[in-house]
């Protein structure tokens, strides 16, 4: 009885966490990309702009739901909850740090809803649900841009997805576990970013792919789509689409935390230390944060930097350079572990090193291959 | 289902212009436009799509049409001049100039050298303003959004600058027959000397950003290629043309306003693709830059305005003192002046071409036909030919390198 109530507190919790956050991620990355872009940005709703985010809310709850004539009225309706369910119940598994006890009743409590042995496969398999929602979307509405932009959503799902699932295979490789929490303790006292930094690479370029963020936001590319998929969606189902968007930005932020960054744990200079997670629980959820607020703002730099690659591009960019490079980073991987099995823990520079090398032949050859193409036009 | 009836699309009027394909619904009709983010205005454009291909592309225009040509008709020849601002938004220094100049070959009017200056160094600013939201935009429609921003902020400049000499921002009918409006305020050197001061630095900021960029060149470079020959046969111009190898320039081969006196260079490119085009442009921003900085170290004193009253309005000075000032300023202004019976074609290079006007007198106040040749009409000719082939992601670029105003092409 007590077990059952402790999860629905903490699912309602991470959920509560998660949506107020999607609203401060809007209003984050708006004053971010004003201060990159030499203006000012929201500032009139409340001390520094920080109720925009609830005028914007109530803008939408007030705005009119329209539904084309011509629409699938069941999958328009269904398309914006399957893009959002799936970005909120993917953080089930992420752990937001130790545990602690509740006082008087000696109870433990976990700071993540579930520790599941087969965490890294939840993830894969939640990450890729969403696409059903933006392709259906953009079916249901009948609407050209909006089914264009459907297109490229599975296009550039079925490209990306391989490098993603490979990173997490790395991490998986290193942590000796798929259960997040081990993942996470592995890398107490060497992060995996630092064994293997290009893993951590094209783990962040994927996921701006999965969660169709600039330069890769091609299925609701403005210039090109008016709005992709959700050209035809306004009021909260047009503000579904936009929270998965966000929430997904928050969450897998936090995996990559997770999985690279050493999750809710310490910089490792700090072990041991009273900053140390060990020593106070609560220090947990906020490194997290932290690390979460840093990997967001490269994502909010990348928008504010680059111009949009074109799918086509997107397509050959995943097949040709990201899959063989990850498969390459796995190889190693799994040789640099066997190394250090074999023959001591020094060999575990084995990974970073061949990776690195990886990487930068890889740079090479785009580069070369770019290089041609230029010459050639 | 529902009362609604599926509309099929209308093939009927376009059954000449698509394949037979999209007749048997085998590709798809996308209707982009007039209502798109990246069209420049109310321009329509119907894609005959295979898959995201484009096998066809039909423009289709007049959603903004003013009726400008024939207006002016109907306005003497100084107080037609307000509605040239209006055609080019992103010209209209040099909309004035091509009118005035238009003007003052058909009645024969002098203009005094500080004019002549003036008038270079003013449209050359706006030669930098107009490419500055070119760039900005181009930049906007392949989602560098930046670029945007900080084109505008030294747009900005510019556009102090012309409101300190005309007191507007854009629609500034400053260039007026015989000269300019008034002589600039003294705060205008040191704006100008201002803004040639920085603005090498933000165009290496902006370079910085896009030239060398891989994305950047990925999507510019190779894109909706047009040869010398077809940008010929279309009447293309401008950085265009200049981008497909040709140097053609009104300002080199034509010279008005003094442009012989200044040092520059027409930047060519010959591979006549998107990234062509904008490496030209870009290079235009430093050329622009330079020819300002040497008229305004030329600027000569003196008159502003010619002083052949039968044409300029006396200043505001004379006319409480002289009798003859006084009824050349009521009948200017009430009456206008006449013209000869003659047709009279000018052209100036504007940043996007060659912008003409040919005017026809009939001996009377008002001109009896004013045409205007827009660069933006006869560059977007050749946008069907070159799409083809290309994705619709490709189409934003290649729209967004020919540097459309609709203003321009609905007149």
């Amino acid at each position: 009885m007590e077990l059952w109530i402790e999860w629905i507190i903490k699912a309602f919790v991470l959920a509560f966490l998660i949506l107020t956050g999607f609203a401060y991620l809007t209003l984050y990355e708006r004053r971010a990309l004003a201060r990159i872009q030499t203006r000012i940005g929201p500032n009139r709703a409340g001390p520094q702009g920080l109720l925009q985010p609830i005028a914007d809310a109530v803008k939408l709850i007030f705005k009119e739901e329209f539904t084309p004539a011509l629409a699938d009225k069941v999958l328009f309706v269904l398309a914006p909850i399957m893009t959002v369910v799936p970005a909120i119940i993917i953080a089930a598994v992420i752990p937001l740090g130790t545990q602690f006890t509740l006082p008087f009743i000696d109870h433990p409590i976990t700071l993540y809803i579930a520790d599941i042995n087969v965490g890294v496969l939840y993830l894969a398999a939640i990450a890729s649900i969403a696409v059903y929602g933006i392709v259906l979307a953009g079916w249901s509405s009948n609407n050209k841009y909006a089914m264009l932009g459907g297109m490229r959503s599975a296009a550039q799902m079925i490209s990306y997805e391989l490098a993603l699932g490979l990173c997490f295979v790395i991490a998986i490789m290193l942590g000796n576990s798929m259960s997040l929490l081990d993942i996470v303790n592995a890398q107490k006292n060497v992060w995996f970013v630092v064994v293997q930094p290009v893993g951590a690479l094209i783990f962040l370029i994927t996921t701006l792919a999965e969660v169709n963020r600039a330069p890769f936001d091609m299925p609701e590319a403005e210039q090109e789509l008016t709005a992709g998929y959700h050209t035809e969606y306004s009021g909260m189902k047009f503000a579904l689409f936009f929270m998965a968007e966000y929430s997904k930005m928050i969450v897998v932020s936090m995996i990559a935390a997770t999985l690279y960054f050493g999750g809710f744990r310490e910089f490792w200079f700090l072990q041991g230390t009273i900053l140390s997670v060990d020593h106070f629980w609560w220090l947990g959820p906020i490194y997290l944060f932290l690390k979460v607020v840093v990997l967001l703002f490269l994502m909010i730099w990348v928008r504010a930097t680059w111009p949009r690659i074109r799918y086509d591009r997107l397509m050959a960019f995943g097949w040709k350079v990201l899959l063989p490079l990850s498969l390459a980073l796995v190889f190693f991987t799994a040789l640099g572990i066997l190394l250090v099995q074999q023959f001591g823990a020094i060999y575990l520079w084995f990974i970073p090193i061949s990776s690195i090398a990886a990487g930068l032949i890889a740079v090479l050859l785009v580069n070369l291959s770019l290089r041609r193409k230029v010459a050639r036009a | 289902m529902s009362e609604y009836q599926l509309q099929e699309v209308p093939v009927g009027p376009y059954k000449h212009l698509v394949s037979e394909r999209a007749i048997s619904g085998e590709t798809m009709l996308l209707n982009m436009g007039p209502q798109h983010p990246s069209t420049h205005g109310v321009l329509r454009l119907l894609l005959e799509l295979d898959g995201e291909v484009i096998i066809n592309c039909i423009p289709d225009f007049g959603f903004l049409h003013t009726g400008i040509e024939k207006n002016m008709e109907a306005k003497t020849y100084q107080k037609a001049e307000v509605m040239s601002d209006r055609l080019d938004y992103m010209n209209n220094m040099g909309n004035n100039l091509a009118y005035v100049m238009a003007i003052e070959k058909l009645v024969d009017l002098d203009v005094p050298p500080r004019a002549q200056a003036l008038r270079v160094i003013l449209t050359e600013l706006q030669r930098i303003a107009s490419h500055l939201v070119w760039l900005g935009t181009a930049g906007l429609d392949l989602a560098a959004m930046s670029v945007f921003l900080y084109c505008f902020r030294e747009r900005e400049l510019i556009l102090d600058i012309f409101e300190m000499v005309s007191g507007q921002r854009m629609m500034v009918t400053y260039f007026r027959p015989g000269g300019v409006w008034r002589d600039v305020p003294v705060e205008f050197e040191s704006a100008v000397r201002n803004f040639i001061k920085i603005f090498p630095k933000r165009i290496d900021e902006y370079e910085a950003l896009l030239t060398k960029n891989p994305l950047w060149l990925d999507r510019m470079v190779g894109i909706g290629k047009l040869d010398a020959a077809t940008a010929l046969q279309h009447g293309v111009t401008g950085p265009m043309l200049r981008a497909s190898g040709v140097n053609w320039d009104l300002r080199k081969v034509r010279p008005y306003c003094g442009y012989e006196q200044y040092d520059f260079n027409i930047p060519t490119e010959t591979k006549g693709d998107t990234y062509a085009r904008y490496i030209v442009r870009v290079q235009e921003l430093r050329e622009s830059l330079k020819i300002v900085e040497q008229a305004l170290n030329k600027l000569p004193m003196g008159p502003v305005r010619s002083d052949n009253r039968k044409f300029v309005p006396p200043p505001r000075s004379e006319i409480g003192t002289s009798m003859e000032s006084l009824i050349h300023h009521f009948k200017l202004w009430t009456e206008g002046f006449p013209a000869p019976k003659a047709s009279v074609y000018s052209a100036v290079e504007s940043p996007r071409g060659e912008l003409g006007v040919y005017l026809e007198g009939d001996g009377g106040p008002k001109p009896y036909r004013v045409h205007w040749r827009t660069p933006s009409f006869d560059n977007l000719s050749v946008l069907s030919k070159i799409v083809k082939g290309h994705l619709v992601a490709d189409l934003i670029a290649i729209l967004a390198s020919v540097d459309i105003v609709l203003g321009d092409i609905d007149r």
